[in-house]
């Protein structure tokens, strides 16, 4: 699946915060949310990024497409180097971004077929008599009824304003998508259907994923590659049989035998005397 | 906590200086000065200039203000009315006594009558009782000071002739405190009926925020009782909020002080400040304007140091503003 | 064994704008003294207004409707709410989801804990207080003298978690009631919880009544499951046998949707569709419009919950092409 060409090179990226602390707030300190990270994602390819909360992932995808300012280091795509602050609109037709709470990154106020055109015809993808038929194509690519687009974010379930998420993240034809915990906050049944889609979408437009999470399932599932992420650093990457079934650094072990397995024949993590003696 | 305090009052300093200015430059273009208060009109001009001259109103206006300031500063003195000639320190220190009880107390009458009401109204919402609370606080609010105050004097001393209509005592007397309470009835309901009114609904929605809260919950699961899963776990928290508006009650009332005394003829800074707005009198004005403004800085400060008292995540913050 | 909690026809109802709304329908259940039993089921399931209705703490516009609650030998029906204010973080204790918000943030640790303690055992200030930091000591939280004195904003989730676990255990409950309590914690802190709770709950005897979504919670800490779906109970059957041999296809469908730890290559199956809106009014089987298998009858009638392996209860006309060929 994967081609040799490397799509997105990040080096040696950091990402600081700064805090003021002392008498009269004269000194600053810095949060190091990402600290020196470097890592390639190849064209088609799925890099899932794991780590627990505060470890800076999802940092790291924002300062990708350029939502948090790069304190240091330098973020190729295709080969060019990307300046966040002059190439922001053809810098958003290559990469975008699907968050984990669909509903608070949806306008209330507006149609799902509004939230829709709104991109493609500020950046005039279509034709502006072709939108409405656009809309029903991204509509249908993600699995939603084309009824859907007279209709507002509050009448849909969770599972389907992620679809919508996706559709709007996907209005731009981009080629890098950062999926920011997406499936985090929805129900287990609806979780499989939205990995399947992303899967499913991975295969029919050729693209790349950096898939951000921190359910170890849901990344197993979907990626190539993992890196694992802990206290702003890259602190192993592989293949994600090398990291499920050789984990190198101390810190992914920890990570996977803390991680409940849906099998209670391998408990990991509770080993008990038999309860059934109570009987 | 301290290094925070010291902060904020160096702060103030810039501040009272801006304010002082800015008075002092809207006072001199209204028109009219205290002279034409003092002079008869029937004397000549040259008796004019002489007072002009006297009270130091023939310098340029700047040099006039950095008179002001210089014996501010270096004598730490508010210079004397150009109207009486007595200090305008001991002014404002005779009238402060006044305001301070009349205020005070309707500050504290009206949140006795503010935080019980607005909690219970919370706890019972939409119940009958909740909305005739709601509507009296809507009645408090919107009834305007001196219409209460004026309805209330012609009820209760022109009709029943029940309470005086003005003064802290009668004419005369050294004025007991049974005197003194009779003549703050009619001016603490106008000012409590405000601060109460306001106040029920901050208190109602704090209290409405808080009850959805997840530690009430948690509070009701370990067997708490309910009427202190109300008073203690939700009050303390509701409270926080209720802080800010207390430290904002104090300018609204030290404002509101100058209509409610005159009406009453409150012997207080209010009825000061009307007299010598009336008067021209600049050097009074001043030092009224710098106290008021002191006042709502001061207010301010302690809403803050308050707050850090009752939400220990800003006291966090404060310590560690200060330590590191 | 005698059992420690027996639920009976169950059914809880909430008053919405838009009328009566019954959150849990009719479920029945029993758990035994020091059992692990898990809820299982997914947001709207009646999972969570199960635990709220055993402990009474509804609120204003929740009420059961019917059924009776028997614990530990006497109704929780016929008690008066003081008598239920005593049993509450004594007998039945509770711990939520969101341990950022569930302590109180205007009190040291130590007044929740001493607070939790006086209510239940008569014990002066001190006793109460070297009591506070042992339990506190014992849910691991380091330094436990100084936390005592802490406020909740101090503390990570986890660690706050683990004072939530030390007053929900610190009176020796009989039953702890769990709700979601690792949901909102990374997994190497949901282990260590998942470990704590375990282990303090061997030691006491107390029985846990485990609610989650989580499958792999569930497989780490229950002894029983009981699946929910749309307010009923759908399967009900020990742990191992919900794993290998699940006898309602709902059951099947959320196994299988679940990414295996294992390199099987085996693609997710997902549920197609999602819980229908006005499932109450429904003639037939609530997981009709989303079941591979849904017959005609399965649109009309609904199915009974019935045990059909002995200690092996399913809500499903179709059960048997879900077991396995022997």
């Amino acid at each position: 699946m994967t081609t040799k060409k490397p799509l997105l090179v990040v080096q040696n990226v950091k990402t600081y915060y700064p805090i003021k602390t002392g008498f009269m707030n004269l000194k600053t300190d810095y949060v190091k949310a990402v600290d020196g990270v470097s890592f390639d994602i190849f064209e088609g390819e799925t890099v899932g990024l794991v780590g627990e909360s505060g470890c800076g992932k999802s940092t790291l995808g924002r300062t990708i497409i350029g939502l948090e300012p790069i304190t240091d280091g330098h973020i190729y795509f295709d080969g060019q180097q990307m300046d966040y602050r002059t190439d922001r609109v053809s810098l958003s037709k290559q990469i975008q971004i699907v968050f984990q709470d669909p509903y608070s990154s949806l306008n209330p106020r507006q149609t799902i077929g509004d939230v829709l055109a709104e991109p493609l015809r500020v950046h005039r993808i279509v034709a502006a008599r072709d939108i409405p038929q656009e809309v029903e194509r991204l509509l249908q690519l993600v699995g939603l009824p084309t009824t859907a687009k007279s209709r507002y974010p509050h009448e849909f379930s969770g599972g389907q304003r992620q679809r919508v998420g996706i559709a709007r993240a996907l209005a731009l034809r981009p080629r890098l998508l950062i999926c920011d915990e997406p499936v985090s906050a929805l129900d287990v049944s609806i979780q499989a259907q939205i990995m399947n889609l992303f899967k499913q979408l991975q295969q029919e437009l050729g693209l790349t994923y950096l898939f951000i999470a921190h359910g170890l399932g849901a990344v197993k599932y979907i990626s190539d590659r993992i890196a694992v992420m802990y206290a702003g650093k890259i602190v192993e990457m592989g293949t994600t049989e090398d990291i499920f079934l050789r984990p190198q650094h101390a810190y992914t072990k920890t990570l996977l035998r803390a991680y409940p397995n849906p099998d209670p024949t391998k408990r990991s993590i509770i080993q008990r005397t038999q309860k059934g003696a109570l009987e | 906590m301290i290094g925070y305090i010291v902060r904020r009052l160096l702060i103030a300093v810039p501040v009272l200086f801006g304010v002082t200015v800015i008075n002092f430059l809207i006072m001199r273009m209204a028109p009219g000065n205290p002279v034409d208060m003092l002079v008869s009109p029937k004397l000549p001009d040259a008796a004019r200039e002489a007072k002009m001259i006297e009270l130091g109103l023939h310098e340029p206006i700047y040099i006039q203000y950095w008179n002001w300031l210089k014996n501010l500063v270096v004598h730490q003195d508010l210079g004397y009315s150009m109207i009486t000639y007595e200090p305008v320190t001991t002014m404002i220190w005779d009238r402060m006594g006044p305001t301070v009880l009349l205020m005070g107390v309707a500050l504290i009458l009206g949140l006795c009558i503010a935080i019980p009401v607005g909690i219970y109204s919370a706890t019972k919402q939409y119940s009958k009782l909740d909305y005739v609370f709601v509507t009296g606080s809507f009645l408090g609010i919107s009834i305007p000071n001196f219409f209460l105050a004026l309805l209330l004097v012609y009820v209760f001393s022109i009709q029943l002739n029940w309470l005086p209509s003005g003064g802290m005592k009668e004419l005369g007397s050294s004025g007991s405190v049974t005197t003194l309470i009779i003549h703050m009835i009619l001016p603490l309901i106008v000012l409590v009926a405000s601060v109460a009114g306001r106040n029920i609904r901050y208190v109602r929605s704090s209290m409405l925020e808080i009850l959805g809260q997840d530690y009430l919950r948690t509070a009701r699961a370990k067997g708490v009782k309910e009427f202190f899963v109300v008073n203690k776990h939700g009050m303390r928290n509701a409270l926080i909020p209720i802080v800010t508006i207390i430290g904002l009650e104090i300018p609204i009332l030290f404002g509101g002080a100058v209509v409610v005394e005159q009406i009453f003829s409150w012997p207080g800074i209010g009825q000061l400040t009307l007299s010598s707005i009336m008067n021209r009198d600049y050097s009074t004005l001043m030092g009224l304007n710098l106290v008021a403004a002191f006042v709502v800085i001061a207010a301010n400060i302690v809403t803050d140091i308050a707050y850090a008292f009752v939400d220990p995540r800003i006291r966090k913050s404060y310590v560690g503003g200060s330590k590191r | 064994m005698k059992s420690l909690l027996n639920v009976k026809g169950l059914t809880t109802a909430f008053e919405t704008e838009n009328g009566k709304v019954i959150s849990v329908d009719d479920v029945s259940f029993t758990l035994k003294y020091g059992e692990t039993l898990a809820l299982v089921g997914e947001s709207g399931s009646g999972k969570s207004v199960t635990a709220l209705s055993l402990m009474r703490l509804l609120g204003k516009r929740g009420k059961i409707e019917r059924g009776d609650i028997q614990f530990d030998g006497a109704s929780l029906q016929t008690v008066s709410e003081a008598q239920m204010q005593k049993l509450r973080g004594d007998e039945l204790s509770m711990i939520f989801q969101e341990p950022m918000t569930a302590l109180n943030p205007v009190f040291t640790i130590g007044h929740q804990l001493v607070e939790a303690i006086r209510l239940h055992v008569n014990i002066d200030k001190k006793e109460a207080k070297t009591l506070a930091q042992n339990m506190l000591d014992k849910v691991g939280i380091p330094n436990a003298a100084r936390v005592m004195k802490q406020f909740p904003f101090s503390l990570s989730g986890g660690m706050r978690q683990r004072v939530m676990i030390a007053m929900a255990l610190v009176c020796e409950p009989k039953l702890l009631i769990a709700d979601e309590p690792t949901t909102a914690l990374d997994v190497t802190v949901q282990a260590q919880i998942m470990r704590l709770m375990n282990q303090l709950c061997e030691e006491m005897g107390t029985a846990i009544l485990l609610i989650t979504h989580d499958l792999g919670v569930v497989a780490e800490m229950a002894d029983r499951v009981i699946v929910m779906y749309a307010g009923q109970i759908v399967e009900e059957t020990d742990v191992f046998t919900l794993f290998r041999e699940p006898l309602h296809p709902y059951t099947q469908g959320l196994l299988a949707s679940i990414p295996s730890m294992d390199f099987d290559d085996k693609e997710l199956t997902a549920i197609n569709g999602a819980i229908p809106a006005n499932y109450q009014h429904l003639q037939g089987c609530r997981f009709a419009n989303r079941c591979p298998l849904a017959t005609e009858a399965c649109r009309t009638s609904q199915p009974p919950l019935v045990e059909v392996v002995p200690g092996h209860k399913t809500r499903c006309f179709e059960w048997q092409q879900l077991q396995r060929g022997e």
